[in-house]
């Protein structure tokens, strides 16, 4: 069995790396790919979670966290073609002016 | 088991270390694939092969797909198909295809071990999964159906091109 403290830490370290590449790239795909380093990072913990009890939920919840992944990044990569439409980039920071 | 863990989980950190870092979006994508693939191997020693095979079909299989899918559709041009053959040099396989290699081994060691096959100690089988997800979870099964409704709509509304003025005229 693998120690839960471990599982968990690895986690947190994938979490790090996710938010640290958010915040540090400017490249919106990038941006998207650390969103879902970050939210797979999260759906990880909730399986060790899961484990450690020798519950199902954990994988549930694993399930759900896939299933928005799936929409969000849908949705994303959606917006990331109309940003590159509109500015001709894929720089957050060609956008960063509001209307009106 | 555990070394299996400690092996799966420095290749995802390293993985993503590289993602993370990369310049080139390609690259990247390479690099993240193999980070999910292990997390997925990580999934499988900690005893929860359904979550493990959802990560590779879903995470590395559609999610991935879709990010390709939208690189592609922005590297239009002459100048990116040139730079395209040279970011596809035999020398950009090498780290995803160690990394890949060490993935594949473990999996051949956990498949092919004394064990026969086994799954690790405190398994929960996809059955008790399922069971949860139909029984108590039911609400948020449906929940998730909608949203995944909304995604479709959102994503076919925002994805639809409006034709610019200087392309009407």
């Amino acid at each position: 069995m693998v120690p839960a403290r471990d599982a968990l830490l690895l986690a947190a370290v994938l979490f790090a790396l996710g938010l640290a590449g958010l915040l540090v790239r400017r490249n919106v795909i990038f941006i998207l790919m650390s969103l879902e380093i970050m939210l797979n990072a999260a759906g990880l913990a909730f399986v060790v979670a899961g484990q450690r009890w020798g519950q199902p939920d954990g994988q549930v919840v694993f399930l759900f966290i896939l299933t928005m992944a799936a929409a969000e990044v849908s949705v994303g990569l959606a917006l990331v073609l109309q940003l590159y439409h509109q500015y001709k980039s894929v720089d957050v920071d060609a956008a960063s002016r509001m209307k009106g | 088991m555990n070394i299996m863990f400690y092996i799966a989980g420095a290749v995802a950190v390293a993985a993503t270390v590289v993602t993370v870092t990369r310049l080139n979006v390609v690259h990247a994508l390479l690099y993240l694939v193999i980070s999910l693939l292990a997390v997925a191997v990580v999934f499988y020693t900690l005893g929860a092969p359904f979550v493990a095979a959802l990560e590779v079909i879903i995470y590395a299989g559609a999610i991935m797909v879709l990010f390709v899918f939208v690189v592609m559709l922005l590297n239009l041009g002459k100048a990116e198909a040139r730079t395209e053959s040279g970011l596809l040099k035999p020398s950009m396989w090498i780290g995803p295809g160690v990394l890949a290699a060490i993935l594949i081994a473990e999996l051949i060691y956990l498949v092919t071990a004394g064990t026969g096959g086994a799954y690790p100690a405190g398994m929960v089988a996809a059955q008790q999964v399922g069971m949860a997800l139909f029984g108590p979870y039911l609400l948020g099964v449906e929940l998730a159906s909608m949203l995944l409704l909304a995604g479709l709509v959102a994503a076919y509304h925002l994805g639809w091109r409006k034709p610019s003025r200087t392309e009407v005229r």
